[in-house]
């Protein structure tokens, strides 16, 4: 079990999403960062669909109550365990009555923490993703706060290993792992970002000046923007003419324009369906960099093509194929 | 069946069946989304129905391996919709299901009636009258979970949208904005005019389909008294617990 001492700005389980239902409205939810929670799960022994806990820019205080095999990935929000810094990006096996914080966000704005065995809240609609606006999934419907506990799964047969294998090192407050994830998979969060897009179904129907401005300048993050969507403020971006559009599916990462000008980038907690044309789309590959994304950046966007796309999805799974055979391999 | 298909990103496919709101569109869509609930191929993750359009969500993974990483995982789910749609032949819908719907209007449940009156010429019993005796069929649910989007009202009690939308709107409330009539299933901000209240459930949770009404529906509703509404409400909670 875990108890929550702090509750940090905005701190919910998820998942990688509530999916079948969108056609009822209800939205998928799910983690921002996807690459971030699938390696965290896979270092604990975790499948990647298994839930954790998604921080965002102040982290939680967390206290273990039970030796506890854990993994932060995602952004850099300096974690401790009893004061004492720890890393990320590998398994750490944490000592029963150990207090987690986090400090000063060193880069990106969300992480991410898995435990062996995941966290046991009831799946709703067949995920454990916290929809607070519904107030279903996670714990209760809501944001993590002070004084809930937490309860974690039965251990994987692989994170049975694992804590065998860490068991005998536990003298101190945790054994940290002595390897980590492939750089590759480690994205990097820079200030300034440049965001791979594809082009959107409307794109044609944007003044060519609007075309060009999207690629040639840069659109910051304004601080209206939380896990929904991402509204920016850069140059206004205008239609050749009015269109009347009718409300059809949005995507994670969908670029939408309302007739304000200002686009707005739809995320993790997006509605169903949406009205507004759509400029571009990002590439999926590069969520993940977008989710690290804060109020104040600045984000530029780099058309690729279709193809180009979706080599890159196929590319970024066999990377994670390998790191979880590896992972098997190891404590085999 | 005429339809166009693009990319939505690089990981769903939007089928274009038209590009305006009809009955005949819907039908078609209804055909599609029937079938794909029966046949429920794996490497399609969900779907998403609209007036227009059907987007399908893809694994792409999953796509490349099926055709041995032959053509990229788009090319391979257009051929499958393809080959999909071609087997729908004819236009046998289902018969619709008609949903009834109690609503309590007007009192602190349709603070709006009388503005919608007063908008239309008309006593706030006429327009109860109106909006329950409308014929109306659900086009797509979408902007919150189990949200109807229904088309069908009267233009005889047509209203346009508040000037400043209400920061809370109780779940349940059904309301009126230009032609369109809906009920929010929760509590959300919005800018309709709000008429009544229903004492049903239109967004379920726990159910394994989430949603009163499904596109497609036919919806009636019928007027109910502050009385038949409490106790409506109590049965319900008694079901639900």
């Amino acid at each position: 079990m875990i108890t929550i001492i702090k509750p940090g700005l905005l701190t919910s389980i998820q998942d990688l999403g509530r999916y079948g239902f969108q056609k009822y409205g209800v939205i998928a939810s799910g983690v921002m960062d996807q690459i971030a929670h699938r390696v965290a799960n896979l270092l604990v022994g975790n499948k990647e669909s298994e839930s954790t806990i998604e921080m965002t820019l102040i982290g939680p205080t967390i206290q273990f109550h039970e030796n506890t095999l854990i993994a932060i990935t995602g952004g850099d929000l300096s974690p401790a365990i009893n004061g004492k810094a720890i890393g990320t990006w590998k398994p750490i096996f944490v000592k029963k009555g150990s207090v987690l914080s986090f400090g000063k966000c060193q880069a990106g704005c969300r992480a991410y923490l898995a435990a062996a065995g995941g966290f046991s809240v009831p799946f709703i609609m067949g995920s454990k993703s916290t929809y607070l606006r519904a107030k279903i999934g996670g714990n209760e419907g809501r944001a993590l706060k002070k004084h809930d506990a937490i309860h974690i799964g039965n251990p994987s047969s692989i994170a049975v290993k694992m804590i065998h294998f860490y068991q005998p090192q536990l003298s101190s407050d945790f054994v940290s792992g002595r390897w980590a994830v492939d750089a590759s998979l480690i994205p990097i969060y820079q200030k300034r970002k440049s965001i791979r897009v594809l082009k959107g179904r409307h794109y044609h129907l944007f003044t060519k000046q609007s075309q060009q401005k999207l690629y040639e300048e840069g659109f910051e993050v304004s601080s209206q923007s939380d896990r929904m969507g991402y509204r920016l403020t850069g140059p206004a971006l205008a239609l050749e003419k009015p269109e009347e559009m009718i409300s059809e599916a949005v995507a994670f990462g969908t670029i939408q324009v309302p007739p304000g000008g200002d686009p707005i980038i739809l995320l993790a907690d997006r509605q169903t369906t949406g009205g507004y044309p759509k400029i571009a789309q990002i590439a999926s590959v590069d969520l993940p960099f977008l989710a690290q994304a804060k109020p104040g950046d600045t984000l530029h966007f780099t058309e690729i093509t279709h193809d180009e796309a979706q080599r890159l999805i196929l590319e970024k799974e066999k990377v994670l194929q390998e790191l979880k055979v590896g992972i098997k391999h190891k404590f085999a | 069946m005429e339809y166009t298909l693009q990319p939505l990103g690089d990981q769903a496919v939007i089928i274009e069946l038209g590009d305006e709101i009809s009955n005949d569109i819907q039908k078609k869509i209804h055909l599609v989304t029937a079938y794909l609930d029966a046949e429920a191929p794996s490497w399609i993750i969900e779907y998403i129905p609209a007036f227009t359009t059907i987007t399908i969500f893809y694994e792409p993974v999953m796509l490349a391996r099926l055709c041995n990483h032959q053509v990229l995982p788009y090319e391979y789910a257009c051929k499958l919709i393809d080959d999909l749609l071609k087997t729908i032949t004819g236009n046998k819908a289902a018969e619709p299901r008609v949903i009834k719907i109690p609503v309590c209007y007007g009192g602190e449940f349709g603070p709006d009636l009388e503005t919608v009156a007063k908008i239309n010429g008309l006593t706030t019993d006429e327009v109860i009258h109106i909006h329950a005796g409308g014929d109306y069929s659900v086009f797509m649910i979408g902007f919150a979970p189990g949200f109807p989007f229904i088309g069908g009202m009267s233009e005889s009690i047509a209203a346009p949208r508040r000037d400043t939308p209400r920061l809370k709107i109780p779940a349940r409330t059904v309301g009126i904005a230009g032609m369109q009539t809906g009920v929010y299933p929760i509590e959300t901000p919005g800018g309709w005019q709000l008429i009544g209240r229903t004492p049903i459930e239109l967004f379920r949770p726990d159910d394994e389909i989430p949603s009163l009404l499904h596109a497609g529906d036919k919806v009636q509703f019928f007027p109910i008294s502050l009385e038949e509404y409490k106790e409506w409400e109590n049965d319900n909670n008694d079901n639900h617990h």
